[in-house]
């Protein structure tokens, strides 16, 4: 299989051998930072232009098709649209808190960005942590979205505000606890051991029946976390005009809207990652015909064409289903996911125990 | 109830009262001030059980304002048109039948603010379509508005 | 006697008073519902009308009866030719003149399509306002097949100012009975799609079961009818209480229901089409030959009062006339149904919250220029 170790390591020796420690460090951490702004601002932008043509195809239209050959520059279009806006400033709002939430939401995501693996050592940073740390730093996104609707100094941006913290606390249980039933199993939560572990197949048909229990879980959770799909009561257009973000005009709100697209590929790459195999070929038993053609597709196709599958599926239901309520929403994830999920890990616990999965 | 029977009962209730000459409904013809009480007994008498009005409305006729009422029963089946005549088309005031149907409520409102005639005891008598600073009736027939109206 | 909604001094703390509306993407058009909100409940609603009040009733006044019926159909535009026959209806018993059955049939099945076609628009509309994106278009898509057919025959899509008094302006185009035809084999196939896609999904049901319960005797009460007034057990459809046109000649259910709740005013509409395109398919095949329009010597209405009830999309429309022997009116009333659907808005929906506001208003159908006229 590919591997981006040697590659990887022979970029860091070069620089050691070129420049003191400190400065070794510093350059190669500028070198990474330019790399994760690029794929993020071009991930970013394909996922909105994803987003326009599935939903026009299932809606019985075409979407964008001019700008561009198949409308692929459309977004790029949006963008610059987008940065010429004027930035409205608003009168009575808290300007520090107003201006400062666009930058919480995007670092928040960016970050989690960092510790994913697309292919074999080509991953920013491998903490021993791993997963963990991407709950973590995701929850940073919630401060973002209540400092928006406070600092915005209207009453619908408050609401929107108010509901969509509630939302997204209560789903980021539900996250944590799905992806701990893929933990007990995988034993670590390192990310890259997690892959290691699903050399033989992955979680998701190993773990069976539970960790299929878990995988829809920790798809609706994620769903509702991210703000999208039947989840969108923050920002409904027929509610509430737009929650939150009514107040942002032209970059900000490019960053509000940006930083959803976003998490919804963090979590799709988090499902990939734990449920799904993370950058491994699919192995059917002990084919090896099969297996050496799989193994021939590098794995970073691997790794995306299975994010692309998930995140079609998340683009699909938000596309079909009404909009649930907040206190349905709410009822869902605390009386039925919830119990649910811990019934589940406990299963998954005695399973791990008794050596019962594959 | 057939026509003859409806004209009967409401006369018994109302001596005054005059038939009209419509031929769809009986059109029974009765004084402003008996209006309240000959609709809550149409309402709530068992023979008649009129509950539903389906129309609440004004016309500006030479011998005053006319202020029509359409009943009818969703029980027996039968409908009525009742007529009220206000002669003083400065000062046009009935009494209000908005607690008797709900509906009345918001046609009287409407028939306040096209044609001026102020009911009494009403909840909340107050324009419904033209603005509040609005001056004139305009579905009078002597309304002039030269800036408004176009012939 | 019922609390006012006069005094609007916010009584207790944690109350405040948005406005929804007049532009806003759910109220469909100019309506702007000042709602007094606890924290997510609706306390009351006070709707203010009249932003697009034109002053039809007064301009019809000076036009001759052909002339006003353009006006007409310009209230309900999703219902125009139901408008224009009630018009056409009143003046025809007025002169005391009757229609050939030709014409009678061809008005039925227009008004059924124009039927199909505006339940068709308020279920894109309904899920649209509830989230779910995509019944937009589904039904756009489904009612530009009955457009193209009023374009056809008519000249226009939505109003179209086709049946005068004594009969039809112009004869129905040769392919009409073929397209609309089609257009029943089409959407028998189609409909059903429209169930799996809104009505037996757990979400859609949970959002719309027992919220906004309108019971029978408020509805009877605030005078409501139509599929509304029918979702509560008020027998309300004139075409079976005072038929008229080919009404007489067809078989078809009125379709009721008592829970009275947002989920059965939407399951009348829906059974609604089905019944309507069985009214069609009863009809259309059958067209006698005749004239479209009877020869008259003017349209004057006698002296008197004339008054016709008819049901369109949304409920009773009566056209009360005045006359006094002229070729204009007296007076001319329209009794909208939209006007007494509007407001019981405040009573079904108070209590709920305002996610459930979106749904009551989407599920009660209002079309705001019939409120103002």
């Amino acid at each position: 299989m590919y591997d981006f170790t040697p590659l990887i390591d022979s970029i860091t020796t070069y620089l050691n051998g070129k420049f003191s420690p400190l400065w070794a460090g510093v350059i190669s951490m500028l070198l990474l930072g330019i790399v994760i702004l690029l794929f993020y601002a071009v991930i970013g932008l394909y996922l909105v232009y994803a987003e326009r043509k599935i939903c026009a195809r299932m809606q019985n239209r075409i979407g964008p098709n001019r700008v561009g050959p198949m409308g692929l520059f459309q977004t790029i279009a949006d963008l610059i649209k987008l940065l010429l806006k004027e930035l409205i400033y608003i009168r009575n709002a808290d300007g520090f808190l107003f201006n400062i939430a666009p930058f919480i939401v995007i670092v928040a995501s960016i970050m989690a960005i960092g510790s994913i693996p697309f292919a074999k050592g080509l991953q920013a940073i491998d903490l021993n942590i791993g997963v963990l740390y991407i709950l973590a730093i995701s929850s940073m996104g919630v401060i973002g979205i209540l400092i928006a609707g406070w600092g915005s100094n209207s009453k619908y941006s408050v609401i929107g505000a108010m509901r969509s913290g509630a939302q997204i606390i209560s789903y980021e249980l539900s996250v944590g606890l799905a992806l701990l039933c893929i933990i007990i199993y995988a034993g670590s939560m390192q990310l890259s051991e997690i892959i290691e572990s699903q050399k033989d197949g992955w979680w998701i048909f190993k773990g069976h029946i539970p960790a299929l229990i878990a995988f829809v879980i920790y798809l609706i959770a994620g769903t509702a976390e991210t703000n999208r799909g039947p989840f969108d009561l923050a920002e409904a257009e027929s509610e509430l005009t737009a929650g939150f973000h009514t107040e942002y005009s032209g970059i900000k709100f490019a960053f509000f809207f940006l930083a959803e697209y976003m998490n919804m590929f963090i979590i799709a790459s988090i499902a990939t990652t734990l449920f799904l195999g993370g950058w491994l070929p699919f192995h059917l038993f002990n084919w090896d015909g099969f297996n050496k053609v799989m193994d021939f597709i590098p794995p970073v196709f691997w790794f995306f064409g299975k994010t692309a599958f998930v995140i079609y599926l998340m683009m699909w239901f938000k596309w079909t289903f009404p909009r649930l309520r907040i206190d349905q929403l709410l009822t869902l994830e605390w009386k039925y996911l919830l119990p649910i999920n811990l019934m589940n890990l406990v299963l998954i616990a005695f399973l791990t125990l008794m050596q019962w999965h594959f | 109830m057939t026509r003859e029977e409806l004209t009967a009962f409401v006369t018994e209730q109302v001596p005054e009262m005059k038939t009209g000459p419509c031929k769809e409904f009986p059109e029974l013809i009765v004084p402003a001030d008996k209006i309240h009480a000959l609709a809550n007994t149409l309402k709530e008498h068992p023979a008649t059980k009129m509950d539903y009005l389906f129309c609440l409305t004004a016309v500006d006729r030479k011998d005053g304002l006319h202020v029509v009422y359409h009943l009818t029963s969703s029980v027996h089946g039968h409908s009525a048109m009742l007529r009220v005549i206000l002669p003083e088309k400065a000062n046009a005031v009935v009494s209000t039948v908005s607690y008797v149907w709900k509906a009345a409520e918001f046609y009287e409102r409407e028939v306040f603010d096209l044609f001026g005639i102020r009911f009494e005891n009403h909840p909340d008598l107050r324009r419904i379509f033209l603005d509040d600073d609005w001056v004139g009736f305009p579905l009078r027939k002597d309304y002039k508005d030269t800036f408004t109206l176009e012939r | 006697m019922e609390e006012t909604l006069v005094d609007i001094d916010l009584k207790e703390k944690e109350e405040y008073i948005i406005n929804i509306g007049p532009q806003h993407p759910s109220t469909h058009g100019v309506l702007r519902l000042e709602t007094c909100l606890q924290g997510e409940k609706v306390k009351y609603i006070i709707p203010h009308c009249g932003y697009i009040h034109r002053g039809i009733e007064k301009m019809s006044e000076k036009l001759t009866y052909p002339q006003l019926l353009h006006l007409t159909d310009r209230m309900d535009y999703l219902s125009a030719h139901m408008n224009n026959e009630a018009v056409a209806l009143c003046v025809e018993k007025a002169m005391e003149v009757e229609v050939s059955d030709r014409v009678k049939y061809i008005r039925t099945i227009l008004a059924e399509l124009s039927r199909i076609a505006s339940h068709q628009l308020w279920w894109a509309a309904f899920g649209m306002d509830l989230g779910a994106l995509t019944t937009f278009f589904y039904g756009m898509r489904d009612r530009e097949k009955i457009l193209d057919i009023f374009e056809e025959t008519t000249g226009s899509r939505l109003i179209q100012s086709f049946i005068t008094p004594g009969g039809l302006m112009n004869d129905v185009h040769p392919k009409f009975q073929k397209r609309v035809k089609e257009f029943i084999q089409y959407f028998r196939k189609k409909l059903p799609e429209y169930d799996e896609l809104l009505t037996g999904n757990v979400i859609f049901r949970e959002r719309t079961q027992g919220i906004g319960v309108l019971s029978k005797e408020v509805a009877i009460d605030y005078g409501v009818t139509g599929p509304s007034g029918r979702g509560s057990g008020f027998h309300c459809d004139i075409r079976k209480i005072a038929p008229y046109s080919a009404y007489p000649l067809v078989k078809f259910n009125e379709i009721t229901y008592t829970e009275g709740d947002t989920y059965h005013r939407y399951l009348v509409r829906m059974n609604e089409m089905w019944e309507s395109l069985s009214i069609i398919e009863q009809l259309v095949d059958n067209v006698p030959q005749g004239d479209i329009m009877l020869t008259l010597k003017a349209i004057k209405a006698p002296k008197g009062d004339y008054y016709q009830r008819v049901e369109t999309a949304r409920g009773e429309l009566g056209v009360y006339i005045v006359s006094d022997g002229g070729p204009s009116p007296a007076r001319i009333k329209y009794r909208s149904p939209n006007f007494s659907n509007l407001f019981v808005l405040n009573k079904i929906s108070a209590g709920h919250k305002i996610a459930d506001l979106v749904a009551i208003s989407g599920s009660l159908d209002l079309v705001i220029p019939d409120i103002d006229r």
